[in-house]
């Protein structure tokens, strides 16, 4: 069973083509058993989290009782990037398994729109926003390694709470990022090869067949593996843990209890929300 | 790339007698079944070893797929009836004559004594890169072949490519499509019936087939209604070699007219498009006006609108435009002879 579908060109030379459209449902499986391990382990066996908390009091009265955390221009990106990606997952994939519709042109417009909305991103976390927010430090991978020391039984103290983001989140958005950058470089070139309004002159020279074939691989890898990455990002965005972030991702804030409960006021310091920028937060990066 | 012909690769012959027996093993077998109905086209892909199913349902042997029977409302036409008994049979011809001139032009009187009407309106694209075993996106790969700078492409379309540009081959299509046919199918899920036009499908929604037929599907018989018995028809082909090839372009038409106006009118055109086109907005334009030579000359300009060639088809512009325009004005100016 090979993952890739390789072809024989006309000059004779064995090059791949696509990946297998099995690992579609490879990591259909794969995000459906993630979520029920997970669901599991923290329903049944995991033990409560528990984090230090050293907050003096002139800290605690200065939280105010809405924390901002994403501003409007961020939260406009995350779900302008979301629907694109929803649209680029259901017209690249449903084709694949049965439901057949014109999906090309609708295909290569949401990739537009992503690839306008990603740019935008980059751009905007890294000069108007705390670009270093949503990677992780060194307090990050220190706690990460006491947590898992915790979660089997062994001795380790607490974790701090987090920074803005939670450590997961960090790893989540690299991936995403890796991902998201591979399908995006790979689906700007692929728009040579289809009719695209004008916007692009076809050109399938540009590349030899090996180097396309490449370039197809690396973009079915990184679609299937989005379908794995948007099924747990759906599912923890809706656990009721996590509910606060996911709101805050539509209200642009958070409340005081959740604040103080998960993250550490000396990590993400929460500032005071102006009638004017309601849910802005200058180290948004998300 | 080296193909080995003539040497056919191994697989189980399956001769079901009845049309449910050949339903059922399609279902059974699935993906990995190929319908043979005249074989011309079937063994040309395994012959070149390019197909390689693992069964093949020759429905040779089912006699209730064979034959044209009169109903009430028009005639039942078997999906395994030949294309010289369509052409010759005195029904068709008096009532719908537009079909028997379309199969009577179907490749080489042998070919027509063997090739059926079910397996000219599902034969497979003609598109040499594509027949020749290359991996285009039509066999599964990632390129259009015929449609790069220097792709041959002179017999391809001048409508509808999406990514692939292959046209559709079928000489009898566009006849039905004019006659406004149903086509019969036995599917896992019973009977299923749908208008001519939308028995193909285009690249836009399946790059690797041309019709709708799915897996374990299959197409039993085509009925055509009476609504255009004895109504004006037309139907030309224009091809490179005229005793024996396939379309470059081919045009049919069903005209009703009234006091010299046309009253009622279906055009369809093949070899134009991945799927043989009905000219729906050309229909609308010329309906309710003389069945001449202006209203043709309209009727072609307004046919190529929207067309977009290819590096070696350009020709195709005039020639639709032409055989639209003698479709409508030629009822009376021209006839064809075969």
């Amino acid at each position: 069973m090979d993952f890739i579908t390789w072809a024989t060109s006309p000059w004779g030379q064995t090059v791949p083509i696509h990946i297998a459209w099995y690992l579609i449902w490879v990591m259909v499986i794969a995000g459906l058993l993630f979520m029920i391990v997970h669901a599991l382990y923290v329903g049944i066996f995991a033990s409560p989290r528990k984090f230090v908390k050293d907050d003096s009091p002139a800290v605690v009265a200065a939280v105010p009782e809405r924390i901002p955390r994403h501003s409007f221009v961020a939260r406009a990106f995350h779900w302008v990037m979301a629907i694109s990606m929803f649209a680029l997952l259901i017209t690249a994939f449903l084709p694949k398994v049965g439901i057949k519709f014109d999906w090309v042109t609708y295909h290569w417009i949401a990739g537009l729109v992503l690839t306008a909305s990603v740019i935008f991103h980059i751009f905007h976390a890294s000069f108007f926003l705390d670009f270093w927010s949503i990677w992780p430090d060194k307090i990050d991978l220190r706690d990460a390694r006491r947590r898992l020391l915790r979660s089997m039984g062994k001795e380790a103290p607490p974790p701090d709470r987090f920074a803005k983001y939670p450590l997961e989140n960090k790893f989540y958005h690299f991936v995403i990022l890796l991902s998201g950058l591979a399908v995006i470089f790979t689906g700007v070139f692929m728009m040579k090869r289809v009719n695209t309004l004008g916007i692009f002159t076809r050109n399938p020279y540009i590349f030899g067949d090996m180097t396309w074939g490449m370039m197809y691989v690396l973009h079915g890898l990184a679609g299937v593996g989005l379908i794995a990455l948007i099924m747990v990002h759906v599912y923890f965005g809706v656990r009721p843990e996590k509910l606060p972030i996911t709101k805050s991702m539509i209200f642009g804030y958070m409340s005081r209890d959740f604040y103080l409960e998960e993250h550490d006021p000396k990590r993400w310091a929460a500032e005071k929300s102006s009638p004017t920028q309601e849910g802005y937060a200058p180290s948004d990066a998300d | 790339m080296a193909v080995i012909r003539d040497v056919m690769p191994a697989f189980d012959l399956l001769q079901p007698s009845s049309a449910a027996d050949a339903q059922k093993l399609l279902q059974q077998h699935g993906d990995e079944a190929w319908v043979m109905a005249g074989g011309l086209d079937s063994l040309d892909w395994l012959k070149d070893r390019i197909k390689k199913p693992k069964v093949l349902v020759d429905l040779s042997g089912i006699d209730e797929l064979k034959g044209i029977r009169s109903t009430s409302d028009g005639v039942e036409i078997g999906a395994m009836t030949t294309l010289t008994e369509i052409a010759n049979h005195a029904e068709i011809k008096a009532k719908y004559s537009v079909l028997s001139d379309a199969v009577a032009v179907v490749a080489s009187p042998q070919i027509r004594n063997q090739g059926t009407l079910g397996g000219n309106v599902s034969q497979d694209a003609r598109c040499w890169y594509y027949r020749g075993g290359w991996p285009c996106y039509r066999a599964g790969g990632n390129i259009c072949y015929a449609d790069t700078p220097m792709g041959r492409n002179r017999e391809h379309a001048i409508f509808g490519a999406n990514r692939c540009v292959a046209v559709h081959p079928s000489d009898a299509a566009p006849a039905l499509i004019a006659l406004d046919a149903k086509f019969v199918m036995q599917t896992p899920k019973g009977e299923r019936v749908v208008d001519a036009e939308d028995y193909f499908l285009g690249p836009e929604i399946d790059i690797t087939r041309l019709n709708i037929l799915g897996s374990g599907d299959l197409l039993t018989a085509i009925r055509i209604p009476s609504t255009w018995a004895g109504a004006k028809f037309y139907f030309e082909k224009v091809r490179d070699r005229n005793v024996w090839d396939f379309a470059l372009m081919n045009v049919a038409s069903a005209m009703v007219l009234s006091g010299g106006n046309i009253d009622r009118v279906r055009i369809a055109v093949s070899a134009v498009a991945p799927k043989p086109m009905r000219l729906k907005a050309v229909e609308d334009a010329i309906r309710g006006k003389p069945a001449d030579g202006t209203t043709g000359e309209m009727a072609g300009k307004l046919a190529v609108q929207g067309a977009v060639p290819l590096q070696f088809n350009a020709y195709k512009i005039p020639l639709m435009r032409n055989l639209v325009k003698r479709a409508i004005g030629g009822v009376q100016e021209a006839t064809w002879t075969s």
